[in-house]
């Protein structure tokens, strides 16, 4: 890549150029961390007059807690399930669009729409959609004598959240696997074909291989989604319920600090969310990146 | 081994576009032709057509004595060479040799003995664990190459194989396909809009121009006589001079009788015809002033303008001429090196 270095005559400019982005990190992002790291070592009693120092015991108490560990687990599932579905999804689309040579501009905005939509949008929507008593798919699963209660079956409220999560991700997945099919030059298709590889065959032996740089990032991309970003999704349809059921590490931070008032675990509790996914990423970097054909 | 039939084949896109219109050809088994002619003849849509990667609007494509319109690139037992090599990047030499094989069900052994043997004949062994990237052009092009290789197809099919290589390379490179070619009698149909490339290389020439074909002959035949006007400025470097016939005078016979056919308007004079002495066969004589001297080494070019009509040639010749620039010269043409055009028709008219 060639990089062009740019001068300035003026040396206040550059800082007042990047000044937008640092001032937002900072109060957005660097000051609210270091808010919650240094709560998260400390005790405030329940009004709020007195904050003790208490060192490692909010961390110690979380891990000890099995509702955490659960919790725990559950992200987990959660994550994997949703990452493998919206990623699964958006590139049988993406493969579809790319086939596709004259309407590919209309199928291509009308699949990235979903993303403009709000998380707690996203997960009304599905509410309605999924709603036990005035929901359409419920009433179209009663066909198939499936009784959907999402208010009561843990697991059913697990699918939910899964789909409606999977569902608003699908759009970005979507954009970056049609990107990455682009860029694969068609010779090489040719290529595969004339030497008597099937359709499918090709995808998976030529195709595939050399999307993964996108499918590296994206999976980077969606498992820091689902940690973070599903709190809207999960607050707007189950709110961790039923009996905790979709009780994910991000809105149990959220239920514990803000409704259980609860400062100090909650603080430990994202000051581990965030540990979990730098550790999650730097493995990704270490160990899957090295496969990767770039 | 195979012959290639092409029977009245055409290509039509969307809307009105006639890329190929109407092509009958025959490759015999064994030989190397070439497709000839400028980006845009419709050169490579009539060799994607025959791999299969291209569908045929109208007419019959036959590979020996299978009709193969509708067959499936993989079902036609060809092999092809890209312009941009297609190698499979995220795969080692050895891999990128294998995969035809592998998705042919090739036995383990049997893969391994062919790819060495390619490897080993394009002197490629040395890099079978490398991967694309780490080729050098040449390299890349070997691979491509013995990607074709190793299948033993039926029919090799080349599309502008060479044209990503540095000038010296190119004519290595040209030399080995030949040689490989003759050493392996695959019938081969070669892309190419470099008309040295195509002389040198081509058993055969196929000069195409808007879909058409122009002219098809051996390389000296289309040299030596070209069938159009197209063919003629096309073929030969320098381009042909093209004449109109009434800025001709010959100063030593004003009333010049060279008993050319009807409808002649045209003379095309290739610029290795005219000569600074009088050759011993009936020749013209031209007056022309001598605009600009260009020494290229073994040859040179002289840019001259006829007396009288200011028209411009050029002239190719070795060593210096007798004249300064901006000097009046006297050249001289045989008889026998003119060639008749009807410029109406762009025809040959003898």
């Amino acid at each position: 890549m060639q990089t062009k270095r740019s001068t300035y005559q003026n040396r206040w400019l550059p800082y007042l150029l990047l000044a937008p982005q640092l001032i937002i990190t900072l109060v957005f992002f660097i000051w609210p961390a270091s808010q919650a790291v240094k709560s998260s070592v400390e005790r405030t009693d329940p009004f709020g007059f007195k904050t003790t120092f208490i060192g490692l015991e909010n961390y110690a108490q979380i891990l000890a807690d099995i509702t955490y560990l659960n919790a725990l687990g559950r992200t987990a599932v959660f994550s994997v399930s949703v990452t493998l579905l919206s990623m699964g999804i958006a590139l049988l689309l993406a493969v579809c669009v790319n086939r596709v040579l004259r309407t590919s501009k209309f199928y291509t905005t009308l699949l990235v729409w979903p993303y403009a939509v709000a998380p707690v949008v996203a997960g009304v929507l599905w509410w309605f959609l999924f709603n036990p008593t005035i929901g359409l798919i419920p009433h179209l699963l009663d066909w198939f004598n499936i009784n959907w209660n999402h208010r009561v079956s843990g697991t059913q409220a697990m699918i939910l959240i899964t789909i409606a999560a999977a569902w608003k991700q699908v759009s970005y997945n979507f954009l970056f696997f049609l990107a990455g099919l682009q860029s694969i030059p068609q010779p090489l298709i040719e290529a595969a074909a004339i030497d008597g590889a099937k359709p499918f065959k090709r995808f998976w032996s030529i195709v595939f291989p050399l999307l993964s740089p996108t499918t590296f990032f994206l999976i980077i991309i969606n498992i820091n989604y689902v940690m973070f970003d599903t709190f809207g999704v999960i607050d707007a349809t189950t709110k961790g319920g039923p009996n905790q059921a979709t009780m994910t590490l991000v809105y149990k931070i959220y239920n514990d600090g803000v409704v259980g008032l609860n400062i100090g675990s909650s603080s430990a509790q994202s000051v581990m969310l965030m540990g979990i996914v730098l550790l999650l990423t730097f493995i990704q970097f270490r160990f899957v990146e090295r496969r990767v054909n770039y | 081994m195979a012959s290639i039939t092409l029977e009245g084949l055409k290509k039509t896109y969307s809307g009105d576009v006639h890329a190929v219109q109407g092509i009958d050809l025959t490759i015999q088994d064994g030989e190397l032709v070439v497709l000839v002619g400028p980006s845009g003849c419709g050169k490579s849509t009539l060799l994607r057509m025959v791999a299969g990667l291209e569908t045929i609007t109208q007419g019959t494509l036959k590979i020996g004595h299978q009709v193969v319109n509708t067959l499936e690139p993989a079902e036609r037992d060809i092999a092809m060479v890209f312009q941009n090599y297609a190698l499979y990047p995220h795969m080692t030499v050895y891999n990128n040799l294998a995969y035809g094989l592998k998705n042919r069900g090739f036995k383990k052994e049997e893969i391994k003995k062919r790819v060495h043997n390619a490897a080993k004949i394009l002197e490629i062994d040395d890099f079978l664990e490398r991967k694309p990237r780490r080729l050098s052009g040449g390299q890349r092009q070997r691979v491509a190459m013995g990607r074709a290789l190793v299948r033993d197809p039926k029919v090799f099919l080349f599309d502008e194989p060479l044209s990503n290589l540095d000038a010296k390379l190119r004519v290595q490179m040209r030399v080995e396909i030949k040689k490989l070619q003759r050493r392996l009698k695959t019938t081969s149909l070669y892309v190419t809009h470099d008309q040295l490339e195509a002389m040198t290389l081509g058993d055969r020439l196929v000069v195409l121009n808007a879909g058409k074909i122009e002219q098809v002959g051996t390389p000296m035949e289309i040299y030596s006589r070209p069938a159009t006007m197209f063919v003629a400025g096309f073929i030969g470097s320098p381009a042909m001079n093209m004449v109109p016939l009434k800025y001709i005078q010959d100063i030593d016979n004003k009333n010049l009788s060279l008993n050319l056919p009807a409808p002649t308007d045209t003379l095309g004079i290739r610029p290795d015809a005219i000569c600074l002495s009088p050759p011993e066969s009936p020749h013209l004589t031209i007056e022309a002033t001598l605009e600009l001297f260009e020494a290229a080494g073994s040859e040179s070019h002289l840019y001259i303008r006829l007396a009288n009509s200011e028209q411009p040639a050029v002239i190719r010749t070795n060593g210096q001429p007798p004249q300064h620039e901006g000097e009046m010269l006297r050249v001289y043409v045989a008889h026998e090196a003119l060639h008749p055009f009807d410029s109406r028709t762009g025809k040959r008219t003898d």
